[in-house]
Parts: C-alpha cells; sequence; structure tokens
C-alpha cells in the first residue's frame, strides 16, 4: 500500500488498516489477561491467599484500561463498513452482518454487562458470584472473536452462500459458523491472544524484579504467565502452521506471495531470508537461506507437496475472472509472513528460557532475563500487526476472495476529502489516545508506581 | 406479520433501548458541569452510572449490527450518506468511553475537569446529532437511482432536524436528571430533583414541537396519513407531561418510568412515521429505500430472528439484575445509611 494515497479506494484501505490494526493492539491483550485476571481471582478464593487478591487488582487495572479503548476502536470499525465500504457493505450484509449482529447480542452485550458487575461489584456480590460475573465477561470476550473470526473468514474462505441479484446471499449459517477457515483462525487468535496476556504477564514481573519490587508476590504471576506462556506458544507454531494449510487450500495465492513462489515448485524449500526476488521483473533472489522441503510440508501436509507458483495462479485467475493483477504485494507479504513466525519463535524461547530460570530458582535474580523480557512484551505486538497484515493484503485484490474486488467496494459517494480528513481525524485522535493510554498503562504496571493496594478491605481498584 | 416487518420493528426497539437506557446516562453526562456542588458530588454522578453505561452502549452497537444483517442497504446509504455527522458520533463516542475510565485515574484537579468536559460534551453531542441524523431519515435527504445519498453534509441542517437534535438533548438531560434523584441521597438528590423541574418546561416545550412537527413531516414527505403516527406522538407528550407532574408531586419512581416511556414514544413516532420506508428519498421521493428494497433475504433474517428470539429476554434479564444489584443510591457530600460502609463505596 503506497503511503502516499491518491485515490479513493488507497485512502479507504489506509484508513482501514490504520483503524484496524490500532484495534488489534488491544483486542488480544484483553482476550489473553481477561482469563489470566479470573484465574488469579479464582486461585485467591480457593486459596485465601491475600496475594491472589492482590495480584486481581494489579492485572485487573491494567486488564480495564487496555478494555476501554478496545470498546472505543471496536465502535469505530463496525461503522466503518457502511462509511467507506458501502458498496461492500451492501453486497454482502445478509451474510457478513449476521455473524456481527450476532457478536453484539450474543457476545458483546454480555462481556459489557458482566465487566461493569465486576468492577462495580466487589461487595455488592457475594464473592462466588463476584467471581463468575469476571468468567461471565471473558466468555463474552471469547465469543465475541469466534464472532468476528466468523465474519472475517468469509471475507477470505467465502461458505454457505449464492449470489442472487448482484448480492451475496446466505444460504446455511452452520456452513458460515463452521467454516473451516474461521475455525483454525478462531483458534489461532486465541492463541495469540493467551500469548499475549503471558508474556505481557511475564515482561511486567520481570520489571518489578528488575528494581526488587514485591519480588514474593511477583514471582506467583510469573510462575502462572510461565505455565501458560510455554504451552500456548509452543501449540501456537503447531496452530500456524496447520492454519497455513487451509489458507493454501482457500487462498493458494496468499500462500504463493508469502513465499515469493514465482513459479510452481515439488517439493519446495522454504526461504529463510532472501535479497531480491519479489517482483515479477526480478523473480530470483540474488541471496537467500533456504530450507529444503520445508514449504511443501509447512503449504501442504506432506514433505513433497506441490505449491503453485504466483505466475501460474495469475494465468489461472485471469482465466477465471478476466484481464487484471491478481498477485498482492509479494515483498509486503513475505515478510510479514516471516516477522510473525519469526517473533513466535523467539516468543517460544523467551517462554522456555523463563521456564528453566523459574525451575532453577533463578527467575528473580536473572537480570538479563529480565530485560529480555522486558522488551518481548513488543513482541506479540509485533507478530498480531505483522499477521494482519499478512492476512489482509496477501487477500488483495479481493476484498471477498473471489468475489468482490477491494477497487470496487468503496462507498461511491464518498469523495477522497472526505477520506483525507477522516483518515487525518482518526490518526490524530489515536495518537493521542495511544499516548494516554501507554502513560497510564505504565504508571500502574511500573513498580512502585500504583502498588497493589493491602488487601485488607477488597475495595475496588477500580472505579470509572 | 412477514420477518421484514418484524425486524423493522426489532430495530425501533434496539433504538428504543438505547434511547432509554443510554439517554439518562447521556443526561447525567450533560449535567456534570452544572449541577454537582463540588468534586465528590461530580464522583458520585460518575458512580451513579458507572456500572450500567457500557451495557447501555452496547444496544447501540447492536442496532448498527442488525441493520447491517437485516437491511444492508439501508445500512451502507446512511452511514456512508451521513459521514461526517458519524465521524463526529464516533469522536463523542471515544472520548465519553475513556473519560469514564481515565477520569479517576489522576487526582489532578486539572485532569479530572478535562474528562468532566469531555464526557458532558460527548454526551450533549451524541444526542444532539442522532437527533438530526434520525430526523433525516424521515424528512428526506436525496438518494440517488441506486439509493446512494446525493447530498452533503449541510443537507441535513434543516429547521425540523436541528430542532430534533434540541429535543433529544432535552428530553435526555430531564431523563438523566430524574434518574439521579432515584441513584443518589442528600444534597445532591434535592438538586437533581431542582433540576429535574427546571429542565421539564423547556423539555416539554421542544419535545411536544418536535413530535407534533414529525407527525406533520411525516404527512407532507412521506405520504403518511395523521394516524397511525399521530398515537405514538401522543403518548410520549402525555407520558412526558405526567413524568414531570410525578418528580413535581415526588413521585420520582413513576415519573422516571413515564420519562422512559416517553421515550419510546419519540422513537415509536419516527419509526411509525417512517414505514414503509427506512429512509426517505427527496426530492426523488420515487428513490426512497423501504422495508421491502432495502431488506436481506428471507433465510437471514430467519436466523437473526432467531438468535433475537433467544438473546434479547437474556440481555433484558442480566441487564435489568445489574440494575438490581445496583440499586442502592450513591453518596453525596455526606455518607448515609442508604449507601454502603465508606470501606465499600466504590471510589468513582
Amino acid at each position: 500500500m503506497p503511503l502516499v494515497a491518491s485515490t479513493t479506494v488507497d485512502l479507504a484501505r489506509l484508513q482501514f488498516a490504520t483503524t484496524s490494526i490500532y484495534h488489534f493492539l488491544f483486542v488480544p491483550l484483553t482476550l489473553g489477561l481477561g482469563p489470566l485476571v479470573a484465574i488469579m481471582q479464582t486461585l485467591w478464593l480457593r486459596s485465601k491467599d491475600e496475594r491472589w487478591l492482590r495480584l486481581t487488582r494489579f492485572f485487573g487495572t491494567l486488564f480495564l484500561i487496555n478494555f476501554a479503548i478496545g470498546v472505543a476502536t471496536g465502535l469505530v470499525q463496525e461503522f466503518e463498513f457502511g462509511m467507506n465500504w458501502s458498496v461492500y457493505s451492501k453486497f454482502v450484509g445478509n451474510v457478513f452482518g449476521a455473524p456481527l449482529a450476532i457478536e453484539g447480542l450474543a457476545a458483546f452485550m454480555l462481556e459489557s454487562t458482566f465487566l461493569g458487575l465486576w468492577i462495580f461489584g466487589w461487595n455488592r456480590l457475594s464473592p462466588r458470584l463476584h467471581l463468575a460475573t469476571l468468567w461471565i465477561a471473558v466468555l463474552g470476550t471469547w465469543l465475541s472473536g469466534y464472532f468476528i473470526l466468523v465474519a472475517n473468514s468469509w471475507m477470505q474462505h467465502p461458505v454457505g452462500y449464492k449470489i442472487v441479484n448482484g448480492q451475496a446471499q446466505l444460504t446455511s449459517v452452520w456452513a458460515l459458523l463452521s467454516n473451516n477457515f474461521a475455525l483454525r483462525a478462531y483458534l489461532h487468535t486465541i492463541l495469540a491472544g493467551l500469548i499475549f496476556g503471558s508474556i505481557v504477564m511475564l515482561g511486567i514481573c520481570c520489571w518489578h524484579f528488575l528494581r526488587r519490587h514485591e519480588t514474593d508476590l511477583f514471582l506467583k504471576a510469573a510462575k502462572l504467565a510461565l505455565i501458560v506462556a510455554v504451552p500456548v506458544t509452543l501449540l501456537q507454531l503447531v496452530v500456524g502452521n496447520r492454519f497455513g494449510e487451509a489458507v493454501t487450500s482457500a487462498q493458494s495465492m496468499k500462500i504463493a506471495a508469502s513465499e515469493a513462489q514465482w513459479n510452481t515448485c515439488q517439493p519446495c524449500g522454504f526461504s529463510m531470508f532472501q535479497i531480491g526476488g519479489f517482483t515479477k521483473q526480478d523473480p530470483t533472489p540474488s541471496f537467500s537461506i533456504v530450507v529444503p522441503r520445508l514449504l511443501s510440508y509447512m503449504a501442504t501436509g506432506s514433505f513433497s507437496g506441490q505449491v503453485q507458483g504466483l505466475n501460474q495462479l495469475q494465468q489461472q485467475e485471469r482465466r477465471n475472472f478476466g484481464r487484471g493483477n491478481y498477485i498482492p504485494n509479494v515483498r509486503t507479504i513475505y515478510w510479514s509472513m516471516r516477522t510473525m513466525a519469526y517473533m513466535g519463535m523467539l516468543m517460544f524461547l523467551v517462554a522456555v528460557l523463563g521456564a528453566w530460570l523459574y525451575w532453577r530458582r533463578k527467575l528473580e535474580q536473572a537480570r538479563w532475563f529480565h530485560w529480555i523480557a522486558l522488551v518481548a512484551i513488543a513482541f506479540p505486538y509485533i507478530a498480531a500487526t505483522a499477521g494482519w497484515i499478512l492476512t489482509e493484503m496477501g487477500r488483495q485484490p479481493w476484498i471477498v476472495q473471489g468475489l468482490l474486488l477491494t477497487s470496487k467496494a468503496n462507498s461511491p459517494n464518498v469523495s477522497t476529502t472526505w477520506l483525507g480528513i477522516s483518515l487525518g481525524f482518526f490518526i490524530a485522535l489515536y495518537v493521542v489516545l495511544g499516548v494516554v493510554d501507554f502513560v497510564l498503562m505504565r504508571r500502574y504496571a511500573k513498580p512502585g508506581g500504583a502498588p497493589p493496594e493491602p488487601a485488607s478491605e477488597p475495595t475496588p481498584v477500580v472505579s470509572y | 406479520m412477514n420477518l421484514q416487518n418484524l425486524w423493522f420493528v426489532l430495530i425501533a426497539v434496539l433504538w428504543g433501548g438505547y434511547f432509554v437506557l443510554e439517554g439518562f446516562d447521556f443526561g447525567v453526562g450533560m449535567l456534570l458541569p452544572f449541577l454537582p456542588r463540588d468534586e465528590r458530588q461530580r464522583g458520585a454522578m460518575f458512580e451513579s452510572i458507572g456500572p450500567v453505561w457500557d451495557g447501555n452502549e452496547v444496544w447501540l452497537v447492536v442496532a448498527g449490527g442488525a441493520t447491517f444483517a437485516a437491511f444492508p442497504a439501508w445500512y451502507g446509504t446512511m452511514f456512508s450518506g451521513f459521514y461526517l455527522a458519524l465521524l463526529l458520533i464516533l469522536f463523542f463516542l471515544i472520548v465519553r468511553v475513556v473519560s469514564f475510565e481515565w477520569r479517576e485515574k489522576s487526582e489532578s484537579p486539572r485532569w479530572r475537569r478535562v474528562w468532566m468536559w469531555a464526557n458532558a460534551g460527548g454526551s450533549t453531542g451524541i444526542a444532539l446529532i442522532w437527533g438530526i441524523g434520525l430526523s433525516n431519515l424521515l424528512q428526506g435527504v436525496p438518494l440517488d437511482a441506486n439509493g446512494d445519498y446525493a447530498g452533503g453534509f449541510w443537507n441535513l441542517f434543516t429547521g425540523y432536524t436541528i430542532l430534533g437534535g434540541i429535543a433529544f438533548v432535552l428530553l435526555f438531560a430531564f431523563h438523566g436528571a430524574i434518574y439521579l434523584t432515584l441513584r443518589t441521597v442528600g444534597d445532591l438528590c434535592e438538586r437533581a430533583h431542582k433540576a429535574a423541574l427546571r429542565l421539564a418546561v423547556p423539555a416539554l416545550a421542544v419535545g411536544a414541537g418536535y413530535l407534533i412537527w414529525t407527525v406533520a413531516v411525516a404527512v407532507d414527505h412521506n405520504d403518511k396519513s395523521v394516524f397511525p403516527p399521530v398515537l405514538p406522538a401522543a403518548i410520549a407528550i402525555v407520558a412526558f407531561v405526567l413524568a414531570a407532574v410525578c418528580v413535581y408531586v415526588g413521585k420520582n419512581g413513576i415519573g422516571f418510568t413515564l420519562s422512559a416511556v416517553g421515550t419510546l414514544g419519540v422513537v415509536a413516532t419516527l419509526f411509525t412515521s417512517l414505514y414503509p420506508r427506512v429512509m426517505v428519498s427527496s426530492p426523488d421521493f420515487a428513490n426512497s429505500l423501504t422495508v421491502q428494497n432495502a431488506s436481506s433475504a428471507h433465510y437471514t433474517l430467519a436466523v437473526m430472528s432467531v438468535v433475537a428470539v433467544i438473546c434479547v429476554p437474556l440481555i433484558l434479564l442480566y441487564q435489568g439484575w445489574t440494575y438490581h444489584v445496583f440499586r442502592a443510591r450513591v453518596g453525596g457530600d455526606e455518607l448515609t445509611g442508604a449507601t454502603d460502609a465508606p470501606a465499600d463505596s466504590p471510589a468513582g
């Protein structure tokens, strides 16, 4: 996507990319930190150990600061379909609108209402009921994610529809809800959320170790974070790989672009790193590190599988859909895939290292690791952003794979001027929100900044 | 009733739920700069809506999502057509959401003042724009043969639509003041009561004027008879008058119920006046979007109906329970037996 966008479609795309990437900086932390806080509160209720209560409140505050922006920026996403993409909205509303509406009715209502109960219910509800409100809110956030991914996955791999009078119409809601693509994308996203929660939590704990602040307390939280982080980072490597197979069958072009694979190969090596080879004119990299047969395995599940090349796919698409360029931006897709995957591996290493140190009872002293864990807070953010760039830009030029081109989907009556104004407006607003949010998160997370209160009276830690 | 009509009614219900619920928390927000005597009372006002505003706002999210699913053409045309208006609404919604969360995070008076004004400005702005926007659906906006909006931003402002905006602001402020009389104690409660009485006359005058004008616009611009739109309009006016009387004699609980009925009446008047159209086109009336030509196919509507039939009663149940849990009044400058013990009352 060009930085200086000139057409309305480019501007609308840039705006959607900006607002949705921003939105997704907050969503996965909510998905992951929610259950972790709920586990801590459950442990408090089970063990009556006051330290768990203090941790519940400490991380609960961070969870809520983060949640508020997630809600606010989510509204923008819902409105933006209609505002900037009215042709798309009218084309897909029958199918795509349904999971969005169900998300509101069945999930978002639940999480908003029960989170309000949790925040203000500390003394008005019995401890068990109060804990239940948090678990229900967490259930709401997880359900919410499912319906949103059902909607998005239909854009990647349309199922359960027919085209009538130039509109996609739903024919099977079960096909929509059980879309193989959606189920894998959902698992991938939930694991990403848990990685966010546990890696961010581990980083914050290590920050406290670094300052030797409340070491005993944060060691408990670090243990919990590691118990989650080790298996989920490992599982994510496997699931991410399986998800790649779903993409191969639904969106061959995306896989070919993410590998900069210009010509069909069998078996195919996986390019770890390469210089050049990203354009049709220059299809052969001047330097590359290739692992033999690995791409065949990742894309097809077999070490001798065939992966179609960009040139062959382009010819095929032209036969099916007419003239046009059906190849996405290969360089961006290639690097976003690698950024995501390498970050995933790094986080796994950080988690394993942390667990090993914990097991050797050295976690709270290993200052070098504290710095690594602190820096690693950035990794899930980078990985998730790269993942969405891969998913969305890899689908181009389609907005709905094989059904509607992005270039024909924007609002015809919204001019470049308005798009420019709204884009500038969102950027300005989001920068301010981001700065304030960062300052607040930092203040409440940092050692001695807002220390976990003594737990003698369970007053609510956060109120609006 | 066919499913298209059912969904037209359901979307009216969702907007109705949104304005009845978020209406009072908008009202409380609007009164923040004027009503409280000091920061503690202001905190109590925030606290009175703190646990519920987010759940209230979801009614809008659901109304938007339901419109997208059930009437994609309406959703696409309205959202792309009312571009700047919706951009402003998003701005106000966002600053309002973060004001609830961030205000408490610092003791600095200046910081708190910023977020108090953000909340008050957001509440007023959103009410004003929804009043203007929804009135435009009925009064008619230029639509082309594809059903796309062909006007500009300034097309949205006429005497009638501006009156609609002001009516929404005043009615919500009135509704919010009555809510506060039910949820606060002592001095703050008395001040809220006075505010409700003071707001009653302008809210009633503007609200009644707007409703009558709405019926006239329905007849003029939307080819409707006076009946049925006049029926919900009359119910709304009577409900608001009785609400004011109840507040005057100190029956605030009944007064609040009646102002909720009045708010539902306003939404019912608008939607009754619209039907069977969802967005009137003017001057080319034939380009209007209707319940028929803007809707999704039968199957989608059927699926959505099943979901709504299961979810809406559940939502009413658990949101009702939330109000029950937080029924205790919140403290102003004195702590009384009506509030929880000091350690107990949320700081906000």
